[in-house]
Order: structure tokens, then C-alpha cells, then sequence
């Protein structure tokens, strides 16, 4: 198995406080690899310690094999970086700000030209690549941080919050062109907010807290340890009291979740068949009834409640 | 070698974008065309001096104002709008950087002070050999625009005018005590010892011996001066910038 990310034991401490704390995992090549985490739980941190923006205290960090501390230049030579602010030069036009990065990575002049066009034409830019960034919406912007980090063809692209505060069709573009670039054996390393997006995009993805790892699994493994969060949203044609529904003894909690009632239960067949029953015995009708997965979300918020339930 | 090489061409990359972000700016180039025509005036008007006279100051402090003019600005500007950080993430070393920041420095500030040079060559001024002339003006440009850089790394701001009133409270005194006003060997003992720890002292003091034929320090100790400076402020320079980036960024 050929790792496009080993990280052992990285430790990074900002005076008293631990901002990464002894983490450990590794990225496959060819894989989409979601970093997720409450604010201020050392996603940040991480990606700026993989791109050999800051040194780690402790442990050690490879990309593509290369040693982040040992060997930085040749470390950074693989990868391309989209930051969580935007920082192409405003003062320079889209076309200046590719030429710079490319120049910076080395590129052959002529490859860099038949990159550079191909992004930009790509992503919608093409037509004001010689305005100034300065003038560009935070869509644009965002876009050209994607072109700037694959203008060098890297191995392994770190995008930290891609889609924060983009609108929707730009924000699936970017999906898009994330998708694409891993089809083509490329790795990618997503730190997000966004639960869909991880959902939608990770082949893994790891949950930090407080610094600290609290799990690694595909997204539909972490789902799966979370069966007790799976809930079934039934729609009634009348109000129900939910005193009567919580009494069952296979529903852990039930909730209004609009003008549904949601219904949490580890088994669901024996829940649906009580809620036909009840509905029967009570005269009222069903509009629908969806037996739901839990969510990523749903995990990500059980998982950061028992970390902070139980420090270690 | 090669990776040495290639380090020292990106770091020209990184000055040409210098130069069309902070320098081929109408200000800083109507700042670097005006300003020694104002220098000049300020020595001539009032005094009876001959140009000659005023020509070995005015190639100083042309040439330490102009190359020292934007150098402190760019850390701390491009800490500010993140730049910093993108141009970090590339395969760039941090002393590419710094020698980036150097060259175009060192560019804008040997463009402009030139323009003392061209006075000498249009009034026919005898000079004892213009090709040292023109080398220490090269090595001088270069050890300012090394100071510049070096104001520039502490404290680690991101704020353009704390690091520019900084550098003015290191240059302006500099001025005074480095032979620009009053020859160093008029100086008292005190004086003279203060001087020599200035590198614009020793380039005042080869530009009066190529001019008016009379200085202090013999040639050659002033040539050897400035290339010491230059090491010495280079160095520290990035020394004091990667024992401060981690704050920088945080």
C-alpha cells in the first residue's frame, strides 16, 4: 500500500495550550481523505504542519515520502494548497498569480502556459485572467486558489474549507473539479465543516478534537458504529402526543423535528410496526414514514459530545 | 548545486513580483526620481559649497534612503494580506524569500542611485576610478537593501507602519553618524568609534576618496567593510526571520 500521508505522533503546542496532541494516521494515494473537527480543534494546525508552514513539537510527517522537516522542498514540490483564507496576490492578475506559483514549483514555461490556459478555461476564468485579482468576487477567488494549487500537477492536494461561504453552483464546481483530479489518481486531503461534503466526497475520513484523533472510518463505517442515532421520521395527519410514543420500549428518544415526529431506535422494524399500530388504534392516518441513517453530522456531534463528556 | 541554483532562481522570481507589486508604483518611483534632486538642494541651498563637495553625501544617502525605502514594508504586508503563507507552501526555502526581498531591493535602490552618478558623469567631475565607483555602489545597494530586509524581522508585525517608523528610528541616526554631514576624520574620538559600527560610514568615506581624493579609511578597508556588512546584515536576516516566523504566523 503506497501512503501519499504518514503522520506519527504529531504534537504541536502554541505556550499552554495543545493544539495537535500525539496524532496518528495515514492517507492511501488515490484517496479522498476528510479532516473534520469543531473550530479549534487542530485542523488548521495539521494542514500547517503538512505544508511545512510551522514545525511540529513531536512525531513526524511524510509526504510521499519525504520527510516534512527533513526534507521540506522536496515535500512541498508534491503538493498544491488551497487555503482556508483566501491569499492569491490582489494586486496581480489571475494570469501573474498562476505564473508566479508555477515558476515557484519550477514548471517548463511551456507547460505552465498549457496549464494555466486549461485551468482557467476550466474553471471559468480564462476570459478576465489578465484583471486584477483585486476586482474578482470570493468565487472567483476561490476558484483561482484551485487553479494556484494545481497548476504544478501535485500528487496530493490540501484544501482547508474549499467551499466555506461560496454559492452553490461554485461550491459543486469546486466539487467537481476535486472529484475529477482524484479520478486521475491524485490524493486529496479535505478539512471541512460541511458534513455533506465529507459524506459526499471522502473515501475516510477522521474526526479531531481537542487535538486528538476520536475516530478514522469511511463515512458509512462511522455511520454504521452509530446505530443507535438511526431514527425513523413518520408524517401524521393529526397531532400525536409524544408521552404515548416514548413509552415504547425500543425507542431511545422521540422529538417533533418540524411537523414530523422523530423517533430514535436501534431497531427499526419493531418501531414501525408499533407506529401502524398506534396510528390504527388511534384513527389517524400516515402521510409518510422514512427510516433514516444517522447522518454524518449525526456522528461527528456524538463523537465530539463523548470526547468532551470524558476528557482523557 | 543544482538545487542551490534553483533556489536562487525562484528566489529572482519572487523579486520581479516585488518589483511590480511594490516598486513600479507611480509614488515609490516618482519618490525614488525626486527624492535626491530634494537631497541635493537641501546641501547646496544657502551654503556655499561646490557640488563636487556635495556629491560623496548625496551618493550616500541616496543610495542608503532608496534602497532601504520599501525593503521593511513587504514581510510585514504580505504577513498581513497571507501572501506570506502561499508563497511558504511552496518548494521554496525562507532564505529564498529573504534574498528575494534583497534583489529587488537591492534593484529599485541601484536604478535610482544611479541618478547622483549621472550628475557625476554630466559635470564632467574628474574621479579617481569610476569602475570602483560603480562596484561599491553594487555591493552598497546590496548591504542596505540587506539592512532593509533585516528591519523588517523584528518585531514580527504585520503591521507595514510599525516596521517603516521602526527602520526610520535605525536609519535617520545612522545618517548622522556616518560621515554624510561631517567628515568622519572632523569627528571626535567618541564619534569616530560610533561611525565604524555604521556600513554607510565606510561607503561615504570611499565615494569622498574617489571624488575628492581625501577620506579616512584606506580603499580597500572600505570596500572590505561593506562586503562584511552585507554578510553580517544577510545572515541576520534570515536568522532573525525563521527564529520569528512561527509567531508570524500564529
Amino acid at each position: 500500500m503506497e501512503l501519499a500521508i504518514k503522520v506519527q505522533n504529531l504534537t504541536k503546542n502554541f505556550e499552554d495550550v495543545t493544539a495537535v496532541d500525539h496524532i496518528n494516521f495515514e492517507v492511501k494515494k488515490g484517496e479522498i481523505f476528510g479532516f473534520l473537527g469543531p473550530n479549534g480543534a487542530g485542523k488548521t494546525t495539521t494542514i500547517r504542519i503538512l505544508t511545512g508552514l510551522l514545525k511540529p513539537d513531536e512525531g513526524t510527517a511524510s509526504i510521499v515520502g519525504y520527510d516534512v522537516l527533513r526534507n521540506p522542498i522536496e515535500a512541498k514540490q508534491c503538493i498544491g494548497v488551497v487555503p482556508e483564507v483566501s491569499n492569491a496576490y490582489i494586486d496581480l492578475s489571475a494570469w501573474e498569480n498562476l505564473n508566479l506559483i508555477g515558476k515557484l514549483y519550477g514548471v517548463s514555461t511551456h507547460r505552465l502556459q498549457e496549464n494555466a490556459t486549461k485551468l482557467l478555461k476550466d474553471f471559468g476564468l480564462y476570459e478576465v485572467k489578465n484583471k486584477l485579482v483585486r476586482g474578482f468576487s470570493k468565487g472567483m477567488k476561490q476558484k483561482l486558489l484551485l487553479c494556484m494549487a494545481l497548476v504544478n500537477d501535485p500528487e496530493v492536494l490540501f484544501l482547508d474549507e474549499p467551499t466555506s461561504g461560496l454559492d452553490v453552483e461554485s461550491a459543486r464546481l469546486l466539487r467537481e473539479k476535486v472529484t475529477q483530479y482524484n479520478k486521475e489518481g491524485n490524493t486529496v486531503f479535505l478539512s471541512t465543516h460541511n458534513m455533506e461534503e465529507a459524506n459526499q466526497l471522502c473515501h475516510r475520513t477522521a474526526i479531531i478534537n481537542h487535538g486528538k484523533i476520536a475516530a478514522i472510518d469511511t463515512p458509512e463505517n462511522l455511520r454504521v458504529q452509530s446505530m443507535e442515532l438511526q431514527h425513523i421520521e413518520v408524517l401524521f395527519d393529526k397531532q400525536v402526543n409524544l408521552e404515548e410514543i416514548s413509552k415504547h420500549p425500543n425507542i431511545n428518544e422521540a422529538s417533533f423535528a418540524g411537523n414530523r415526529v422523530r423517533v430514535y431506535t436501534a431497531n427499526p422494524s419493531a418501531v414501525i410496526e408499533f407506529l401502524v399500530d398506534f396510528a390504527k388504534r388511534k384513527g389517524i392516518r400516515i402521510l409518510s414514514l422514512n427510516t433514516m441513517m444517522p447522518s454524518l453530522e449525526d456522528v461527528f456531534i456524538k463523537l465530539i459530545k463523548e470526547k468532551e463528556a470524558s476528557p482523557v | 548545486m543544482s538545487r542551490l541554483a534553483e533556489q536562487f532562481r525562484r528566489s529572482f522570481v519572487i523579486a520581479k513580483k516585488n518589483i511590480k507589486i511594490y516598486y513600479s508604483k507611480g509614488p515609490v518611483i516618482i519618490f525614488g526620481l525626486v527624492f535626491p534632486l530634494f537631497l541635493a538642494l537641501a546641501y547646496v541651498i544657502g551654503r556655499n559649497i561646490p557640488l563636487k563637495e556635495v556629491l560623496p553625501g548625496l551618493i550616500g544617502m541616496t543610495t542608503f534612503f532608496t534602497a532601504t525605502s520599501v525593503g521593511p514594508s513587504i514581510v510585514p504586508w504580505e504577513t498581513r494580506s497571507k501572501t506570506l503563507e502561499r508563497l511558504l507552501c511552496c518548494p521554496v526555502a525562507l532564505w529564498t524569500i529573504i534574498f528575494g526581498d534583497m534583489v529587488s531591493s537591492f534593484l529599485f535602490g541601484l536604478a535610482i542611485s544611479i541618478i547622483p552618478i549621472i550628475y557625476v558623469l554630466t559635470l564632467n567631475i574628474e574621479l579617481l576610478n569610476f569602475t570602483v565607483l560603480l562596484f561599491s555602489l553594487i555591493i552598497a545597494n546590496f548591504c542596505f537593501s540587506a539592512l532593509s530586509v533585516l528591519l523588517s524581522a523584528y518585531p514580527p508585525t504585520d503591521i507595514p507602519a510599525t516596521s517603516q517608523m521602526l527602520s526610520s528610528l535605525v536609519k535617520f541616526p545612522l545618517v548622522f553618524i556616518s560621515g554624510v554631514f561631517i567628515p568622519v576624520e572632523q569627528l571626535p574620538e567618541w564619534g569616530r568609534i560610533i561611525a565604524s559600527l555604521s556600513p554607510l560610514t565606510y561607503f561615504t568615506d570611499l565615494t569622498r576618496q574617489l571624488i575628492l581624493e581625501k577620506g579616512y579609511y584606506p580603499l580597500a578597508l572600505d570596500l572590505l567593510m561593506i562586503v562584511i556588512f552585507t554578510v553580517i546584515f544577510s545572515l541576520a536576516a534570515i536568522k532573525l526571520h525563521e527564529k520569528t516566523l512561527t509567531k508570524r504566523l500564529t
